[in-house]
C-alpha cells in the first residue's frame, strides 16, 4: 500500500533522510520509531504531499507522491505532530468543515457521530480555544478519520494524552486496522509500538536500520546473557541496542 | 481546468470563505477597530485642522472622505495578513493541503473574506461621515463607480496582504507591511491640495497611486468629470493587483511545495 524507496531529504546542509526504504502492507499497522530529530515527521510530510523529497520515490496505493499528489490526497489522511484544528470554531464546526471539504453529503451527521465516538459530545458546541490538550488531540484525530481514507498517517498520536485517552486512541487505531485501513504511525512510546504495530521500523542516521515484527527484532537482539531470572528483552532494550550498534 | 475541478474549486472556496467569515463574526472588534482609526483621523482633520486647510468650496468632510476610505482599506487588509499568518502557523493550512482541497481555495477564501470585511468597514465609515455632514448628489452610477474602484483597490491591497501573511515570521511582521500604505494618503491629494507642497514632495504625491484614486472618487462624489485621473487610478489598481497576485501565487507555490 505504501512503498518508499531511497528517499532522501536535506534541509540546507542538514541531510535528514539518506535513503529511506519502507513498505507498508495493506491493512497493517507500521510504527516508525526514532529519536528526536531522526526525521519521522519529515517522512510523513513527504508521504502526505506537504514536502518534496530530494531523491527517491514514494507511492501510496500505486500513486507516486511527486507526480500524482491529487490522487494521493484522495487516499490519505494526516494527523500531524501538532494538532491542526481551528481554534475559533467549535469542535462540531471543525468536523463539519472537514466533512464539507471532503464533499460528504451528511456533514452534520458525520460530525455528531465522531463527537460521540471521541467523547466530545458535551464539548462539541464550545470553541476549541477552550479545549484541553487531550481534547484537542482527540478532535484532531477525529478530523482525520472523516471520509474513511484507506491510508492514515499518525504523527505521535498519543503524545500528551492521559492513559485513558491513550487507550481510547489505541482502540480506535486497532478498529481502523480491522476495517482494512493501512496505518503508518510514529511514536516515542515503545509500549505503544509494541501494542499496536504489526511491524516496527527504526529510523536512525537517515535510514531504516531495522524493520520487522517485534519477534524478528527480538531475534536481532544479542541472546540474553545468563541471568538468575530469564527475561525477555523489552522493545526499549532492543531499540537502544540497535541504535547503539549503528552509532 | 475541467468543469469538474472548477466546480470543486468553487465549492471548496465557498466552504473556506464561510469559515473565515465566521472568524470575523466571532470577533466583530476587528471590523470596528478597522473603522475606528480612519474615523478618528476624519474627526481630527474635519474638526481640528479643517479650518486651517484650504479645501476650496467643498465642505471639509466631503473633501477628506475619499482619503479616509483608502486609509480604512489599508488598515483593514492587515487583518487579512494576520488571519492568513495564523492559519499557516496553526497547521490548519497543512491539513487542508494534505486533503483533496483545491489549492487556490485556501487563498481565495481569505481574499473574498477581506473584500467582505472591508466593505462592511467602509459602510461604517461612510455612515459616520454622513452623520458629520457628508453630502453628495452622486447618482447610482457614480456610487457604483466609487464602489468599483474601492473594490479594485481593496483587491490589490489584499493580495499584498497575502504576500505579507505568507512570508511573515511573526504576527507583527504580518501586519507591518500596511503602515507605509496607511501613510501614503498623507502625502497625496487626500487632505491638502498637492500644489501647496514643496516641489519634491509634490512630485512624489502626484505620481503615487493614492492621488489619482482620491481625485477620481472626489470627482465622482462632486459629479464632476473624472478625466484622465480615472484611467490612471484604474491602471494603478490593476498594476498593484497583477504584481501582488503573481508574487503571492509564486510564494504560495514555493511554500507549499
Ligand atoms: N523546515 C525545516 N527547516 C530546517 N530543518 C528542519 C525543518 N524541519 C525539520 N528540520 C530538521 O530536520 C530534522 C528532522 O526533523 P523531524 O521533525 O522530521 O524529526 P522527528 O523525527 O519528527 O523528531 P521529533 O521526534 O522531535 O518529532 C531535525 O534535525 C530538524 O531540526
Ligand atoms: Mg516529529
Amino acid at each position: 500500500m505504501i512503498r518508499v524507496q531511497g528517499l532522501e531529504k536535506s534541509y540546507g546542509d542538514l541531510a535528514v533522510l539518506r535513503g529511506v526504504d519502507l513498505d507498508v502492507a495493506p491493512g497493517s499497522i507500521v510504527a516508525l520509531l526514532g529519536s528526536n530529530g531522526a526525521g519521522k515527521t519529515t517522512v510523513l510530510k513527504i508521504l502526505a504531499t506537504l514536502l518534496k523529497a530530494d531523491a527517491g520515490t514514494a507511492t501510496i496505493g500505486g500513486f507516486d507522491v511527486a507526480t500524482r499528489p491529487a490522487d494521493v490526497r484522495e487516499t490519505i489522511s494526516l494527523t500531524g505532530q501538532f494538532a491542526a484544528v481551528d481554534e475559533n470554531l467549535s469542535g462540531r464546526e471543525n468536523l463539519v468543515l472537514v466533512a464539507r471539504l471532503r464533499h460528504l453529503k451528511d456533514a452534520v451527521a458525520v460530525a455528531d457521530d465522531l463527537l460521540a465516538r471521541f467523547d466530545l459530545t458535551d464539548a462539541g458546541a464550545r470553541r476549541v480555544a477552550t479545549y484541553s490538550g487531550g481534547m484537542r488531540r482527540r478532535l484532531d484525530i477525529a478530523m482525520s478519520l472523516i471520509g474513511d481514507p484507506p491510508v492514515i498517517f499518525l504523527d505521535e498520536p498519543t503524545t500528551g494524552l492521559d492513559p485513558q485517552s491513550r487507550q481510547e486512541v489505541w482502540t480506535t487505531v486497532e478498529a481502523l486496522a480491522e476495517r482494512g485501513t493501512t496505518i503508518l504511525l510514529t511514536t516515542q512510546y515503545l509500549d505503544e509500538a509494541e501494542r499496536l504495530a504489526d511491524r516496527i521500523a527504526i529510523l536512525h542516521g537517515g535510514r531504516i536500520i531495522a524493520d520487522g515484527t517485534l519477534a524478528e527484532l527480538k531475534r536481532l537482539f544479542p541472546p540474553a546473557t545468563v541471568e538468575y531470572v530469564e527475561k525477555q528483552p523489552t522493545l526499549e532494550e532492543i531499540f537502544l541496542a540497535i541504535i547503539g550498534e549503528a552509532a | 481546468m475541467s468543469t469538474h475541478s472548477l466546480n470543486h474549486t468553487i465549492a471548496d472556496t465557498t466552504v473556506l470563505t464561510g469559515r473565515s467569515v465566521r472568524h470575523i463574526t466571532r470577533s466583530l472588534d476587528t471590523i470596528i477597530t478597522t473603522a475606528v482609526m480612519p474615523v478618528a483621523i476624519m474627526v481630527l482633520f474635519v474638526y481640528v485642522f479643517g479650518g486651517a486647510i484650504d479645501t476650496g468650496d467643498a465642505a471639509s468632510v466631503d473633501y477628506m472622505l475619499p482619503g479616509i476610505l483608502l486609509i480604512t482599506i489599508a488598515s483593514g487588509v492587515t487583518y487579512t495578513a494576520v488571519r492568513l499568518f495564523t492559519d499557516m502557523q496553526s497547521g490548519i493550512f497543512e491539513r487542508f493541503q494534505s486533503m483533496p482541497v483545491a489549492r487556490s481555495a485556501a487563498l481565495w477564501a481569505h481574499v473574498l473574506t477581506s473584500l467582505l470585511a472591508n466593505a462592511v468597514s467602509l459602510v461604517i465609515v461612510v455612515a459616520v461621515a454622513v452623520l458629520m455632514g457628508f453630502r453628495t448628489g452622486a447618482g447610482p452610477l457614480a456610487w457604483l463607480a466609487v464602489a468599483g474602484i474601492l473594490a479594485l483597490f481593496t483587491l490589490g491591497l489584499t493580495w499584498l496582504a497575502v504576500n505579507a501573511g505568507l512570508s511573515a515570521k511573526s504576527v507583527d511582521g504580518a501586519s507591518a507591511f500596511a503602515y507605509p500604505l496607511m501613510f501614503l494618503p498623507f502625502i497625496s491629494s487626500a487632505f491638502v491640495p498637492t500644489e501647496t507642497m514643496p516641489a519634491p514632495v509634490q512630485a512624489f504625491a502626484e505620481h503615487q497611486p493614492v492621488t489619482p484614486i482620491v481625485n477620481t472618487i472626489r470627482s465622482l462624489f462632486e459629479q464632476q468629470p473624472v478625466g484622465t485621473d480615472g484611467w490612471v487610478a484604474v491602471a494603478w489598481c490593476v498594476a498593484i493587483l497583477v504584481l501582488a497576485y503573481a508574487l503571492a501565487t509564486a510564494t504560495y507555490r514555493r511554500k507549499t511545495a
